[in-house]
């Protein structure tokens, strides 16, 4: 069995549970064998196509799996598996950045400080 | 509610002027909101318009946080030229409805602006930050 890191944001999906094991010759079949369990956390996970979604990445022991086999990538028992979403942003092509409601684009001149 | 110590706010401001032209990014662990620990990021996109934290500091940063029995209570970029406000590709991208945006600002360089944001479903709820 290997041991499958749940992100907080997914652990709606495993009832709020951070650490699981599951088994599967590889990502794939752990992927599925988590679906059994925890129905629709695939769909979190994976696109229409079965792929790992562009903003998870996926890690077994410390490597993402694009670098190595993808969903393919072989699972032994006790590998760890790390499924993170990414962290991102950026300023949006048409105006820098999105107005705040009510008062445009307010810069505010001090942080707010507690004497 | 956010809140940060002096150095700590310090920090992520040094941060984000060290990181200026491009975007900063890093995540904060601690507890019910309070801030225990900075993370600084590598923004892997190298931009002054994007951030993209590098998952490989991000696992290493959440194994300690889990360790160490800390949360991640939030998440920290720059924007270099505008206000501290999420744009609509952060909401967009905002993968972690738990924890709090929060946005540099160097806009005015003299008064650099650090605000908090909650962004779940699409929506932007601002929250306080304290510095003590």
């Amino acid at each position: 069995m290997a041991i499958v890191y749940i992100p907080t944001p997914l652990r709606q999906a495993t009832g709020g549970r951070s650490k699981l094991t599951a088994s599967g010759r590889t990502v794939k079949e752990l992927l599925d064998g988590l679906e059994r369990i925890y129905p629709g956390i695939r769909q979190q996970l994976c696109d229409e196509t079965g792929e790992v979604r562009s903003f998870i990445n996926v890690f077994v022991n410390g490597t993402e799996i694009r670098q190595l086999e993808g969903l393919l990538t072989p699972v032994q028992d006790a590998d760890e598996v790390s499924i993170i979403p990414a962290m991102a942003g950026g300023l949006d092509e048409d105006n820098g950045g999105m107005r705040e409601p009510g008062s445009g684009i307010r810069v505010r001149p001090d942080v707010a400080t507690d004497p | 509610m956010l809140e940060l110590s002096r150095d700590q706010a310090g920090a992520l401001i040094k941060h984000a002027e060290e990181e200026s032209p491009n975007e900063c990014c890093g995540l904060l662990a601690g507890r019910n909101g309070r801030v225990e620990r900075v993370y600084p990021g590598t923004n892997v996109d190298h931009s002054p318009y994007t951030y993209l934290m590098d998952p490989k500091e991000q696992l290493a940063a959440f194994k300690e946080m889990e360790a160490g029995g800390l949360d991640l209570v939030g998440i920290y970029h720059s924007h270099t030229h505008t206000a501290a406000y999420p744009s609509r590709t952060d909401v967009a991208k905002a993968f972690y409805p738990d924890a709090l945006y929060v946005i540099v600002s160097l806009a005015r360089r003299d008064a650099p602006d650090i605000r908090a944001f909650r962004v779940a479903d699409g929506q932007i709820r601002e929250e306080s930050v304290i510095v003590r």
